[in-house]
């Protein structure tokens, strides 16, 4: 006979405990504030609480494109130092192509080339040579560049200031950003819809845009726009680069909105001495590839600072500085995907999904009385204990219910019920075959079981199917049903055969009441 | 005490005389949800075609052709509007952008917020790009197909190959005519959806196992009994259990069906389609397959669990 041994009467009872004692701040008013942070409610997908969910793709082939163009710059020096003789030189997002027509001197060339960066790869094709990043090192650069990428739009959700964003890596060089609470993400869409490289470049005063134009341009300079639409000629390599930026703030000249920004040491000094070399000179400032201020240096500026102004009212001021301040996107972002719940319609999904809970679970409980009296109220009462593991279970791992994950809180309800109708329906056909009571339940519950662990592995292989392909409120389900799965084998078979044993030897029954 | 008990009642129903009617039923069924697939298709949500969809809700009823009127200045492909919900004061709006790219979408989404102004509540603002689009199609696909395997694996494992095609061409029976249910009646066709149909995997799948390890149970314990009677036996051994575990699921999903919300009522339709195919596929379809074989020359593995019992 099944033992009730003290040890496992503790054990079980101890789980219930655990189990409802972290269910219990689901039913507390404002838990979020009240309780400490170990023990919460469950977390409330998007679709529940009401929020903006953006995915966003890393344009990897924009940033190989800027990758091979610098590589592009560094080849033009390295064959030069080589003295190697090229006819023209071409890049693309997937490689370099240096055309050189003299057999020798593509020979020569390979080293250099090859020596330019790590993982290069040099290979000779119809005279000319085409210089390619290994599959190694490109996809090093590449997951550098999804990471770099995340870390700066952490950075600017960050200062932008929402409620507990969720910024994750998602498949193959996505984002997935989820904004709670954000009803109208069009301003977070512009601040991540900028890449906000800022480069300062000396202006070129050797010739004009028109000029340029009419092929009077050095290789090292090139033509840009500017924000008025006007035409600059700049120094391609930039004096002083973004990233020696470290801070930028809104400051007010002459009663029109500005943005001062500060250099780190590095920085300041090569601001300085660029600044004194060239006084008179235009300092042209590129932020996304336009010229937006090009002033006229005026005397060496030294203390490692400067004011960018233009045609600034404050928000858009403010918006600059916080670009500048989180620093520049590795490459542009793509808005793939993006979905807003009010949290109106999440507060009526939380109501209507609570409302059919709470009737199917009367109902279920009704009808289990009807069918099984006595074992029905057992079984009801394991019924509402899942429930609350399923929910303590779901708050303890951080789990994130979502409007699917209800339902799927709704159909373990009903499934959970299987197993104890399993086993009250064999111990029945036990007794009618001429078993004592005692005998009737204890194969009931073993013969019962084989089939219960078949039918719930089946439905945890569905879950785990669906956790593995499904996104957002799809995995809210999966999990909700793999857990309300292990929750309800526990409490149908091992809580229902705790409670029929301990009725059975207190009462020692005649006759089982189904 | 129990006032029920005629659930509980022993059967002894010949299932196995139908067969011969419900496999024509069966296949008439599988037909008419294919033709519906085909020339109907499915009402997919953006999850899958990719596009605009938003709900909104205004204080007093929308005048669906005013809101027609003003969007038409616009160049979107496709629109749809539709009121949700008994008041009529929330409307769906669905679209798709002309060149269907994500910035010609998102700029819908800016034009219509700005033809419609400030007097509506913006319940929900969706917007799925092409791409993505297709990767959840394949996503759904790839994932139904996979659960299917894995559980036929499974049941491979724990029983013979026969029940393992059985279980399989049940599923496949369960799948096709739900799907052409959602087809036919023009339900919302989601990720969730997806979600629903593979619950309903599970479902069929349990339902499936418990008639199988009772057929395998009795196949040991009446090695006489001609295989047709035995069939019809294990069926009815545990057509108590049958119709109680599938009223209470029925109970306990009828109402979110009803009172879920509008999200989950192309959800809760197919559990609800899936749970009653499901129990009938298990007696009719996957059970009567097993007939076609001599299950008493097939060696029978174990059937005791390798996995001990819990207690």
């Amino acid at each position: 006979m099944y033992k009730l041994s003290l040890q496992r009467i503790i054990m079980i009872l101890a789980v219930c405990v655990i189990g409802i004692f972290y269910a219990v701040p689901n039913f507390v008013q404002n838990a979020k504030t009240r309780l400490p942070s170990w023990w919460q409610p469950v977390n409330l997908g998007l679709d529940l609480q009401g929020g903006s969910s953006l995915l966003l793709e890393v344009d990897l082939n924009a940033a190989l494109k800027d990758r091979m163009q610098s590589l592009e710059d560094s080849a033009r020096a390295a064959l030069k130092d080589a003295r190697v003789r090229y006819q023209g030189i071409s890049s693309g997002s997937d490689g370099l192509k240096v055309k050189i027509e003299d057999a020798n001197a593509r020979a020569k060339a390979i080293t250099p080339l090859r020596k330019m960066d790590e993982g290069l790869t040099v290979a000779e094709k119809d005279g000319s040579l085409v210089v390619t990043y290994d599959e190694q090192a490109l996809n090093q650069i590449k997951s550098k560049l999804v990471e770099q990428s995340i870390e700066i739009v952490r950075k600017r959700i960050d200062e932008y200031g929402t409620n507990e964003p969720i910024i994750q890596s998602q498949g193959y060089g996505r984002i997935l950003v989820q904004l709670p609470g954000i009803q109208n993400p069009e301003e977070v869409k512009i601040l991540l819809g900028k890449t906000a490289k800022m480069t300062f470049h000396l202006v070129d005063s050797s010739t004009t845009p028109t000029e340029a134009k009419r092929g009077k341009l050095k290789s090292s300079s090139r033509v840009i726009r500017g924000s008025g639409g006007e035409q600059y000629v700049i120094v391609r390599k930039p004096a002083v680069g973004g990233e020696t930026l470290t801070d930028a703030s809104v400051s007010f000249q002459d009663g029109a909105a500005a943005v001062s920004f500060k250099f780190n040491n590095l920085g300041a000094k090569k601001f300085g001495e660029v600044t004194k070399n060239n006084v008179g000179e235009q300092l042209a400032i590129v932020l996304d590839d336009e010229v937006i201020s090009a002033p006229t240096i005026q005397t060496a500026i030294t203390g490692g600072s400067g004011v960018i102004t233009g045609n600034y009212s404050s928000e858009s001021a403010q918006e600059l500085a916080l670009l500048l301040r989180s620093g520049a996107l590795p490459a542009p972002l793509n808005i793939l995907e993006e979905r807003t719940v009010g949290a109106g319609l999440g507060a009526d999904s939380i109501k209507a999904g609570v409302f059919a809970s709470i009737i199917g679970l009367i109902g279920v409980i009704v009808f289990l009385l009807l069918a099984y009296g006595l074992f029905g109220l057992f079984t009801s009462i394991t019924v509402f204990l899942n429930l609350f593991l399923m929910l303590g279970t779901l708050s303890l791992i951080g789990a994130t219910l979502t409007l699917p994950g209800i339902a799927g809180i709704i159909l373990t309800i009903g499934m959970a019920v299987d197993a104890n109708v399993l086993i009250f329906e064999r111990m029945r056909e036990e007794v009618k075959s001429g078993r004592s009571i005692k005998d009737a339940i204890e194969t009931g519950f073993s013969f019962a079981w084989g089939t219960i662990f078949d039918s719930n592995l089946t439905t945890l292989i569905a879950a785990a199917v669906l956790f593995y392909f499904g996104s957002g409120p799809v995995r809210g389900f999966a999990v909700t049903l793999a857990i309300g799965i292990v929750t309800s084998l526990f409490t149908s078979v091992t809580v229902t055969r705790l409670i029929i044993t301990a009725w059975f030897n207190r009462f020692k029954p005649k006759a089982l009441p189904i | 005490m129990t006032m029920l008990k005629w659930i509980t009642k022993d059967t002894n129903i010949n299932f196995m005389g139908a067969r011969k009617f419900t496999f024509l039923f069966s296949t008439l069924l599988v037909i008419l949800s294919c033709l519906s697939m085909y020339f109907k298709s499915f009402n997919f949500g953006i999850d899958f075609s990719g596009g605009v969809l938003m709900e909104i809700k205004a204080n007093q009823p929308i005048n669906v052709e005013e809101i027609r009127s003003k969007l038409s200045v616009l160049k979107l492909d496709e629109l749809n509007l539709q009121t949700i919900g008994e008041a009529g004061d929330e409307l769906m709006i669905r679209a798709q952008a002309e060149n269907a790219d994500e910035a010609a979408q998102r700029k819908a989404v800016v034009d219509i917020k700005q033809i419609l102004g400030n007097s509506y509540e913006y319940r929900r603002v969706e917007n799925v790009g092409p791409q993505v689009g297709d990767e959840l199609k394949t996503a759904g696909i790839v994932a139904s197909v996979l659960a299917m395997i894995a559980i036929a694996l499974y049941i491979w494992i724990r029983f013979e190959w026969q029940f393992a095609v059985g279980a399989l061409i049940g599923l496949f029976h369960d799948i096709v005519i739900t799907a052409g249910l959602l087809s036919y009646f023009r339900f919302d066709f989601s990720l969730t959806t997806v979600a629903a149909i593979l619950t309903l995997v599970g479902y069929s799948i349990n339902d499936t196992v418990v008639t199988y390890d009772r057929i395998r149970e009795n196949l040991k314990k009446y090695r006489k009994m001609p295989q047709l009677d035995l069939l019809n036996k294990s069926i009815n051994d545990i057509f108590s259990r049958t119709i109680l575990t599938g009223i209470t699921t029925l109970i306990a999903v009828l109402p979110l069906y009803f009172w879920g919300g509008d999200a989950l009522a192309s959800f809760s339709f197919t559990i609800l389609a899936g749970l009653i195919i499901g129990t009938y596929s298990s007696i009719f379809v996957c059970t009567a397959f097993l007939n076609l074989f001599d299950l008493r020359a097939v060696e029978h593995k174990d059937e005791n669990n390798y996995f001990g019992s819990i207690g």
